[in-house]
């Protein structure tokens, strides 16, 4: 068991830095993660994000930012998670062009709000939809490695088992449901999240944390405080757009 | 500008330059309107809504729902930047004018602190949200504004990062010495201006 490391304090992200790529890893068909190695890496919180800057020779840039997989006692580096956006332009340059060895400028890490420091009231319940598990799949990592006897589910919707990021490290821990098509014989959740699989899940549990598209969120958020969490306990962060 | 280079990127997404002149730097073309909000959104009954400006202020007030719709409102046409890199170009809200509401009030510090139901806090000096800089506002591209854009109410205040234009406001409190607010705690900058890229601590 590793040792357990303090909470790090908020402090100043570090500045533009040029990262090497060391492995990348095919999760499904849309998803790769990316393991970053960082000439100035510091601990980041498990649930926040990098900043990523291309740079066209012509000097255009393109700025996106991602969250961190990984756990910071990974020291060195970051592994992000990208999915790729059909009409992005960031994560589709990832998926095409970006090979090990290739160099790319990082900055981070930033925000210290949609993050676990191991001091929340347990039991901790994720709830991620898609590529939304990312950035608690680096809570669930650093919880395994820091904190296994603290209380820490997760809830995670996929469209269908193609679709399923981390496939291999989740555990007990974790309750899947499967929102389009669940595999041949599952006898779990199938269908969107709804309020008997959160209650469930969240049965007892005093801290939350959502993460997913703009609907998923709404959805997961209200279903938390109707399970009984406090408002105030349920941290949530979004992607893309509500279409309105 | 960095002299690096990213082996094959030539981008995609690039917009002409009419348009690009108007993105702040980093920032991208978004269609959609993206939320983005720390917690579960509120659920708040827009006839129950009231606003009120108190703290440094030589009389505190408070309108209600009906007094706040009885104010000028202005249609208020703009370009919103929010500091996860999209911005919204050509978009309009309509509202009152933090400047006919801090008339009402006489205020005596420089700070003011927007302040939301559900616990929301965003610092801005005044000179950022008067002469015709914020309004509180009601509509959105000529609806009720949502409620997961902040309905009944929130701030705009566009000439800064979007998330200064506190949603679901309840009020203001001014100040004497400026304080962070929610998000200027958790690693973002204290004024936010885009054009200078003022996203994080330290920028």
């Amino acid at each position: 068991m590793e040792r357990l490391i303090p909470p790090v304090a908020p402090r100043a992200p570090g500045r533009w830095q040029v990262a090497t790529v060391a492995a990348i890893k095919v999760e499904t068909p849309t998803v790769r993660s990316y393991r970053l190695e960082l000439p100035m890496w510091m601990p980041h919180l498990p649930g926040q994000h990098y900043d990523v800057r291309l740079t066209a020779p012509d000097g255009y840039v393109a700025q996106r930012s991602y969250s961190i997989a990984s756990s910071p006692l990974n020291a060195g580096g970051i592994e992000l998670t990208i999915d790729c956006l059909l009409d992005g332009e960031v994560s589709p340059y990832f998926h095409e062009v970006v090979e090990e060895g290739d160099r790319v400028e990082v900055r981070g890490p930033f925000a210290s709000y949609f993050v676990w420091r191991g001091d929340e009231p347990p039991p901790v319940v994720l709830v991620g939809g898609g590529s939304g598990v990312v950035p608690l799949m680096a809570m669930l990592r650093h919880q395994r490695r820091t904190a296994p006897e603290t209380d820490m589910r997760l809830v995670y919707s996929v469209r269908t088992a193609a679709d399923v990021i981390y496939a291999d490290e989740l555990g007990e821990e974790t309750v899947l449901t499967y929102s389009r098509e669940p595999p041949a014989g599952w006898t779990g959740h199938a269908g969107r999240i709804d309020a008997e699989l959160i209650a469930g899940a969240a049965a007892g549990a005093m801290t939350a944390y959502v993460c997913g598209s703009h609907g998923f969120v709404e959805t997961a958020g209200s279903l938390l405080v109707d399970a009984g969490l406090r408002p105030e306990w349920v941290r949530t962060e979004r992607f893309g757009p509500t279409g309105s | 500008m960095s002299s690096f280079f990213s082996r094959g990127f030539s981008g995609r997404r690039r917009v002409p330059s009419e348009l690009a002149e108007r993105l702040p730097p980093g920032q991208y073309f978004e269609d959609g309107f993206p939320v983005l909000t720390a917690g579960p959104t509120p659920r708040i009954d827009a006839a129950e809504w009231g606003f009120r400006i108190d703290g440094m202020v030589a009389e505190g007030r408070e309108w209600t729902a009906a007094e706040f719709r009885a104010l000028p409102f202005e249609t208020v046409p703009c370009d919103i930047h929010c500091v996860t890199k999209w911005s919204k170009l050509d978009t309009s809200f309509r509202g009152v004018s933090l400047d006919v509401l801090l008339a009402d009030v006489e205020p005596l510090g420089a700070y003011a602190m927007a302040y939301s139901y559900g616990g929301y806090t965003t610092n801005l000096p005044l000179e950022d949200i008067t002469d015709g800089k914020a309004w509180v506002v009601t509509e959105h591209e000529g609806e009720p504004l949502p409620r997961e854009h902040g309905g009944p109410a929130r701030m705009l205040v566009p000439h800064l990062y979007f998330w200064k234009s506190a949603k679901w406001v309840a009020g203001l409190r001014i100040m004497d010495d400026d304080e962070p607010g929610f998000w200027e705690q958790n690693g973002y900058h204290n004024r936010g201006d885009p054009w200078k890229e003022e996203r994080y601590w330290n920028d």
